[in-house]
C-alpha cells in the first residue's frame, strides 16, 4: 500500500497528458468537445486523489469545479454554440495529424527533461505532477498553434489551463486563491470568448480564424 | 496611523472599483465623461497621497514600497489625462456613429476596472494576486480592443486574447514553480507566495527549480511587455481599439508587465546561485529593439507606426534594467517614465489627427502642419521627443543607457546605438510626409483638447531641461534596490 498514493497520482496526471494526444488528433468539432469533457473529467478525477492523499478538502472544490463546470457545462454550451453556428464539419488543421504528433512527443519528452531535472528537492508526487502538467500546457499550446477554427483554439486554451489548475493542485498546500482565480478566469474566458464567437458570427459568418486574416491591415 | 495608510492604500483601488459599477450604470454622454475624469483625478490624488507619506508596513496582499509608489504615481497620472482626452474622443466617435452609447458605457465601466486591476497588480504583495490582476488587465484591454466590432478590431482583440491568454498561462506556471520552490524553505500555505517573504528567504530556494520559474515568467510576462518574438498582438491591439486604450496600452499596461518581470529579477538576484536573469533580458531588449527599429519603415497605419515605436522602446528599457547596475536601472526607470508620457502624449496627438483626417493610413495623411498647425506642430513635438532628439527628457534617459553600456560592455552598445539610429530615421522618413508637404487627403475639423498633450510635452521637457534633485534623489534609491 505505501505508493498507491503516487502510483494513482502518477496514473491520473498521466493519463491527462494522454487524454490531450487524442485532442490533439480530433478533426471534428464535436468529438473534440466530447475529448475536452473527458479531459476534464481525468482532471477531476487527479485533483480529488490530490485532495485525499493531502488532506486538503478545499481541493475538492476544485475537482467539484472541474467536474461540473467543465466537463459539463461549458461541453454543453459550446455544442450548443456549434449548433447555432452550423459549424460541426471538419477542422482545418495548418500542418498534419503525423508531424503534429510527432511535435507532441518531443514537447512531452521535454517537459520530463526539463521539470524531472529541476525538481530534485521537491517530493516524488509534486515532482510527476509538474512534469505531466508542462506537457499537457505544452500540448495545449500546440493544438492552439495547428488549428484555425476558433471554437477548437478555445478548447485548446481550456485544456492548457486544465494542465496550470492540474500543476498547482500539485503544489502542496497551494493557497486556494489560486484555484478560484483559475476557475474564475476560465469563467471569465468563456464569456469572452462566448461574445466573441457570436460577434464573429453576427459579421463574418464565418468562425475560421483564416477568414479573419484577410481582413489583417497591412496583407495589400 | 496604520489603519488611515491602509484606507489611503485602499482608496487607490476602490476609487476606479466604484467608479466601474456606477459608470456601468448611468446614461448619458456628458455625465459620464465627468464622472470618469472625475475617478480618475481622485485615484491620482490618493496615489499622490501614498508618495508623500510613510509607507504602511506590508500585508499579506498588498505592498507599498519605494520601488512601485513610482509606477502607482505615474500610472494613476497618465490615466487621469488619458480620461480627460478620453472625453473628448469618444465625444467625437458618437457623433460619428462608431461607437453607441450603450458601448460608451461598457467602454467607461472598462476603462475605470482596467485602472483598478493595474493598481492591483503594482500593489500586489502576493504573487497569486499580481498574476490575477494582470490577467483581468488583460480582459479588459480584450474587450475594448474589440469595442469597435469591424472586421481588423474583432481579429485584432482576438489575436491579443490568444496570444495574451498563452503568456499569462506561461506566466502562472512560473508563478506556481516559484511557489514549489519556496514551500520547502517557508513552508505551506499563504506566506510561500507573499514577495516579501520570498525575497528575505530566496538565497536558500532550489537555484534550478528558481531558473526554470523565471524562464516561464520573463516569457509570459514578457509577452505582456510586447518583447519581441511576442509582440505580434501588440499592433493589431493598437491600431484596431479606441486611441484612448492605445495611449493607456503603450503607456501603462506594458510598464505593469515589466513591473512584474522586475519584481521577479529582484527574487533571482538574491539568490546568488541561481542564473543571472540580465543576460536574458539583454538579449530579448535587444532583439525587440532592433526588429522593432526595422519594422517602423514599412509602416502604412499611422497607430501601427507607434506601435512599433512602443516595442522598440519597452526594448531598450528591459535592455537597461537587464544591464543592471545603479547607473542602468536609473537611466531605465527614467526612461520607462518618459516613454510613458510621451508616447501616450503622441497616441493623443494621433487620436485626433486619424478623426481630422477620417483614416489612420499615412499614405492619406499630410501636411497637417498647414491644415491644422496645432495639431500637426504638437505631433511633430512628440515625434521629437520620442526619437530622443535634445533637450527633451527621453534624450537624457537614452543617452544615459547608451553611455552605461559603454561604459561597461562596449560590444553590446554597438547594436545598441544602431537599433536607435535605425529607428531615428524611421520615424523621421514618415513625420515628414505626414507633417509637411502639400496637405493630402480629406480634412474635417476637430475639436481637440490640447491641455493632456501639452500637459504630457512640458513634463518631457522640463525632466529634460532640469531634474530636480529630490527626483534625481528618488530614483537612485530605487535604482539600488532593483539590484
Amino acid at each position: 500500500m505505501p505508493n498507491l498514493a503516487f502510483d494513482t497520482s502518477h496514473l491520473l496526471a498521466g493519463g491527462l497528458v494522454l487524454v490531450s494526444f487524442v485532442l490533439l488528433y480530433q478533426d471534428r468539432l464535436y468529438s473534440m468537445l466530447n475529448v475536452y469533457a473527458l479531459h476534464a473529467l481525468v482532471l477531476a478525477l487527479a485533483v480529488a486523489w490530490q485532495a485525499n492523499i493531502q488532506n486538503a478538502p478545499h481541493l475538492y472544490v476544485t475537482a467539484g469545479l472541474a467536474l461540473g463546470f467543465k466537463a459539463i457545462i461549458i461541453p454543453v454550451a459550446l455544442r450548443r454554440i456549434v449548433e447555432r453556428l452550423g459549424i460541426h464539419r471538419e477542422i482545418e488543421t495548418v500542418v498534419g495529424i503525423g508531424p503534429t504528433m510527432l511535435a507532441g512527443m518531443a514537447l512531452v519528452a521535454l517537459s520530463m527533461v526539463v521539470m524531472l531535472r529541476v525538481t530534485t528537492e521537491a517530493t516524488p508526487i509534486a515532482r510527476e505532477d509538474l512534469a505531466f502538467a508542462l506537457a499537457v500546457v505544452l500540448l495545449g499550446l500546440l493544438i492552439m498553434v495547428t488549428r484555425r477554427n476558433a471554437v477548437s483554439q478555445v478548447v485548446g486554451f481550456m485544456s492548457l489551463e486544465n494542465g496550470l489548475v492540474l500543476a498547482a493542485t500539485g503544489a502542496k498546500g497551494m493557497p486556494l486563491v489560486v484555484e478560484i482565480s483559475v476557475a474564475f478566469s476560465i469563467l471569465i474566458a468563456f464569456i469572452v470568448i462566448g461574445i466573441f464567437l457570436f460577434r464573429i458570427r453576427e459579421r463574418f459568418d464565418t468562425v475560421d480564424v483564416a477568414a479573419l486574416d484577410q481582413f489583417r491591415g497591412e496583407r495589400r | 496611523m496604520t489603519g488611515f495608510a491602509l484606507a489611503r492604500v485602499e482608496l487607490v483601488l476602490l476609487i476606479p472599483l466604484a467608479a466601474a459599477a456606477l459608470l456601468a450604470l448611468l446614461p448619458g454622454y456628458r455625465l459620464t465623461a465627468r464622472l470618469n475624469v472625475a475617478a480618475t483625478l481622485l485615484t491620482f490624488l490618493a496615489a499622490l497621497a501614498l508618495l508623500f507619506t510613510r509607507h504602511p508596513a506590508p500585508g499579506p496582499y498588498l505592498l507599498v514600497d519605494d520601488l512601485n509608489v513610482v509606477f502607482i504615481a505615474l500610472n494613476t497620472f497618465v490615466g487621469f489625462t488619458t480620461s480627460v482626452f478620453s472625453a473628448s474622443y469618444v465625444g467625437h466617435e458618437l457623433e460619428t456613429g462608431r461607437l453607441t452609447p450603450t458601448y460608451l458605457r461598457f467602454y467607461h465601466a472598462m476603462y475605470q476596472l482596467l485602472m483598478c486591476a493595474m493598481n492591483v497588480a503594482l500593489m500586489a504583495n502576493n504573487i497569486g494576486l499580481m498574476w490575477v490582476a494582470i490577467e483581468t488587465a488583460t480582459l479588459t484591454t480584450v474587450l475594448m480592443v474589440g469595442i469597435y466590432r469591424t472586421h481588423e478590431a474583432l481579429e485584432a482583440a482576438w489575436k491579443y486574447f490568444i496570444l495574451g491568454s498563452v503568456g499569462i498561462a506561461l506566466a502562472l506556471f512560473g508563478t506556481i514553480l516559484v511557489y514549489v520552490a519556496a514551500q520547502p524553505v517557508i513552508g505551506e500555505g499563504l506566506d510561500a507566495m507573499v514577495w516579501t517573504k520570498l525575497v528575505a528567504h530566496a538565497a536558500k530556494f532550489d537555484p534550478a527549480l528558481l531558473n526554470v520559474a523565471f524562464i516561464f515568467l520573463l516569457l509570459g510576462y514578457g509577452t505582456k511587455v510586447g518583447l519581441a518574438p511576442l509582440h505580434a498582438w501588440l499592433p493589431d491591439a493598437h491600431a484596431e481599439g479606441p486611441t484612448p486604450i492605445s495611449a493607456v496600452l503603450s503607456g501603462l499596461l506594458l510598464n505593469v508587465a515589466l513591473y512584474a518581470v522586475l519584481r521577479f529579477k529582484i527574487l533571482m538576484t538574491a539568490n546568488a546561485a541561481a542564473v543571472a536573469p540580465g543576460p536574458l533580458m539583454v538579449t530579448m531588449g535587444l532583439v525587440s529593439l532592433i526588429f522593432a527599429a526595422f519594422m517602423l519603415y514599412r509602416r502604412r497605419d499611422i497607430k501601427r507606426l507607434f506601435a512599433y515605436s512602443s516595442i522598440e522602446h519597452m526594448g531598450i528599457i528591459t535592455f537597461a534594467f537587464g544591464m543592471g547596475g545603479p547607473l542602468a536601472n536609473f537611466a531605465g526607470l527614467l526612461h520607462m517614465t518618459m516613454h510613458s508620457l510621451t508616447k501616450s502624449g503622441i497616441f493623443f496627438a494621433v487620436g485626433h489627427v486619424a478623426q481630422a483626417k477620417g483614416t489612420q493610413r499615412i499614405a492619406d495623411i499630410g501636411g497637417l502642419t498647414e491644415t491644422h498647425p496645432w495639431l500637426g506642430w504638437s505631433l511633430v513635438a512628440g515625434v521629437v521627443a520620442i526619437a530622443g532628439l535634445p533637450p527633451l527628457g527621453i534624450f537624457m534617459s537614452e543617452f544615459l543607457v547608451v553611455s552605461s553600456t559603454f561604459a561597461r560592455a562596449p560590444l553590446l552598445a554597438i547594436p545598441l546605438v544602431f537599433g536607435l539610429l535605425v529607428a531615428f530615421g524611421a520615424l523621421f522618413l514618415r513625420l515628414n510626409g505626414i507633417a509637411f508637404g502639400e496637405p493630402r487627403g480629406e480634412t474635417h475639423p476637430v475639436k481637440a483638447s490640447y491641455g493632456p498633450l501639452f500637459a504630457h510635452l512640458a513634463l518631457v521637457l522640463a525632466a529634460g531641461l532640469y531634474l530636480p534633485p529630490q527626483l534625481v534623489a528618488w530614483f537612485q534609491h530605487v535604482s539600488q534596490l532593483l539590484g
